[in-house]
């Protein structure tokens, strides 16, 4: 059973009609047929429409879709002899981000990511995606073991957030998130992130100070949830969507801004729609990156890398 | 009835006046209530002369407490777009700054000096709390990286004094972006070969905490401080659960081995000069040279004098 949201009510509404009259339309009635017609192009009209313009805080909501693909999707269709491995050899492995090697498209490569889960279940095993010190420190780990072995790394980014827990500030929160960045800056391989969804704060930036910054088309990133922004600068959570409009945080404004360096187009009515072929979108995409700097010198890399980030909030664009 | 009007009321008002008014002279100590006298609470460093609570000092006065006869030069910010998102919430961002601005006459929420400590030159770069909260934009991450370039410039230790609620949510994705800027901003200073040490004071939380500010070569903490990553209202919202006694203050992070020492105010200089020397200055300073007052002008910003006052 799809989840549909709020704004999609209306394409839902009409999809289930149209399923309704197939179901009547064994017997090849001409009319039927015709209705059948006119209301599938009526819908994608209609879905045509509403993600051609998609407001930002629609926008968060499609990157927060249920059935958007997550990492382990990725992993699935991308993936050969993926090994996963766990542990930041000081605590604990920690589900919400998940790591390994593995080969892609013929690049032996490690790949980190956060992963939300898929059912009740699965989500509450991988904390929703909310990294503790433990997963940031593994990532880390992993990091310095493909710069070891010149392996490149790609990240892919969802995320609500860092863990906001008693047990995640005791064991240093921060200091994980900042060793994390750090790590990314220094490391001497091709490192490409890619925010497939929620680009939650400090806890996506953990993972995404990468060569290539790419973002799927629906996906956010942003300093602050929509949500918590307004609850402190409107002073209620309800004005979420003018907070969403006011953080600037969809693939177009990020462009512009200069944050992230290519927009993947996403499937007529958003990745949750057509996981496969977006999944083959962002591979494809995440490949072009990955030719480009495997021509690299390790220095160069690095030092590139840091250029590119140093001169974030300079002031290019007013 | 007139007696009592015309002579006991004067006088009663007079001295209701002197318990109601007394905000500019004396300051009650948040943590043990005490009345304390203002010119002794400045004279202690705005510690609690009864409780030894560290109550938040101005960052001026905090320059001046730490270099030699209080005596250092001020590096201007580089200039940066003042709103690159042209921010509105209920308020222009725009507004919100030049708010800030003209209340704080300075132009963000850092300030970088430079100046010897103990003979030694050194770099301080530390958080106006004053100024919206001290929270980090472009403005700020400019700052640091300036103030990195002087210390290698220099061949001076670096420190960073955070005082800061985090991100400037103003500045949207760009405020999170000084995260991994201001990292590779204190990483130069690393590679130099030098000292980078931070002073971790209240509050030092969010963006501010999760990047160069838990990354000091030494990590030196006030008592008290708050000290984290996420707020503890939402934290308390997460867990449903009272937070432990001293939860996120200096001493907790010592004591789960995230701060090297938590330093009182009135000491906090010494211990400075003593960890840059055993650090960077294996043999104490026979002659102290003074430092070159053009020093700074080769990088990023003009230097400006100051006598140290606030
Ligand atoms: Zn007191």
């Amino acid at each position: 059973m799809p989840t549909f949201l709020e704004f999609e009510k209306p394409i839902a509404e009409l999809e289930s009609k149209i399923e309704e009259l197939r179901h009547l339309s064994d017997a090849g009635d001409i009319n039927i047929a015709e209705e059948v017609g006119r209301l599938q192009a009526k819908a994608d009209r209609l879905l045509r429409q509403t993600y051609g313009r998609l407001t930002p805080w629609q926008k968060t909501l499609v990157a927060r879709h249920p059935e958007r693909p997550h990492f382990s999707d990725y992993v699935q269709a991308l993936m050969e002899d993926f090994t996963p491995l766990a542990g930041d050899r000081a605590f604990a492995d920690d589900h919400a981000i998940v790591g390994g090697l593995g080969r892609f498209r013929d690049h032996s490569i490690v790949l980190i990511g956060h992963e939300k889960g898929q059912d009740t279940a699965s989500r509450v095993a991988h904390n929703f995606g909310m990294a503790r010190p433990e997963g940031y420190r593994k990532a880390q780990r992993l990091m310095e073991l493909a710069d070891r072995f010149r392996l490149p790394v790609i990240t892919l980014v969802d995320t609500p957030g860092a863990y906001p827990g008693v047990d995640a500030e005791a064991r240093g929160q921060a200091q994980a998130i900042a060793r994390c960045i750090e790590t990314c800056l220094r490391i001497r391989v091709p490192l490409v992130s890619a925010i497939i969804g929620e680009g939650g704060s400090g806890g996506a930036i953990a993972l995404a100070a990468g060569n290539r910054v790419l973002m799927l088309e629906h996906a956010v990133y942003s300093v602050i949830s929509p949500e918590g922004c307004a609850s402190i600068l409107w002073r209620s959570a309800d004005q979420a969507k003018e907070a969403a409009e006011a953080l600037k945080l969809t693939a177009d404004d990020l462009l512009r801004l200069g944050v992230i360096d290519d927009v993947v187009p996403e499937p007529l009515g958003g990745a949750h729609r057509a996981r496969a072929q977006t999944i083959n979108a962002l591979g494809d995409a995440l490949e072009a990156a990955l030719r480009e700097l495997k021509e690299g010198d390790p220095a160069t890399l690095r030092s590139r890398r840091r250029e590119k980030f140093l001169e974030m909030g300079e002031g290019r664009l007013s | 009835m007139s007696w009592l009007n015309n002579f006991v009321r004067p006088k009663l008002q007079a001295l209701v006046r002197k318990t109601e008014v007394p905000d500019n002279l004396w300051e009650k100590c948040p943590s043990c209530g005490q009345m304390i006298f203002h010119r002794e609470l400045e004279a202690n460093l705005r510690v609690c002369p009864h409780c030894g609570h560290h109550m938040r000092i101005g960052v001026l006065r905090r320059m001046e407490m730490l270099f030699d006869d209080g005596r250092y030069q001020r590096l201007e910010l580089p200039r940066t777009d003042p709103d690159p998102l042209k921010f509105r919430d209920q308020k222009r961002y725009s507004d919100r700054l030049r708010e800030a601005q003209g209340r704080t006459n300075e132009q963000d929420a850092l300030i970088v000096a430079h100046g010897t400590m103990g003979g030694a030159q050194t770099v301080v770069a530390a958080f106006n709390f004053a100024f919206m909260a001290g929270s980090m934009g472009s403005a700020v991450g400019g700052g640091l990286i300036a103030a990195a370039r002087l210390a290698v410039a220099q061949q001076a230790p670096l420190i960073v004094i955070p005082a800061s609620g985090g991100a400037r949510m103003q500045e949207g994705i760009l405020s999170l972006m000084q995260m991994p800027r201001s990292i590779i901003a204190i990483d130069e200073v690393k590679e130099a070969g030098l000292p980078y040490i931070v002073v971790l004071t209240d509050p030092t939380t969010g963006g501010v905490s999760a990047s160069f500010a838990m990354l000091g070569d030494i990590a030196l903490a006030e008592p008290g401080a708050v000290i984290g990553f996420a707020g503890a209202r939402v934290i308390e919202g997460t867990v449903r659960e009272k937070l432990p006694e001293g939860f996120q203050r200096a001493e907790y992070l010592r004591d789960h081995g995230m701060v090297d020492i938590v330093v009182s105010r009135p000491e906090l200089r010494q211990t400075l000069i003593r960890i840059i020397r055993l650090l960077h200055n294996p043999q104490p300073p026979a002659v102290v040279e003074p430092p070159a007052t053009t020093a700074a002008e080769a990088f990023n910003g003009r230097s400006r004098p100051s006598n140290g006052s606030e």
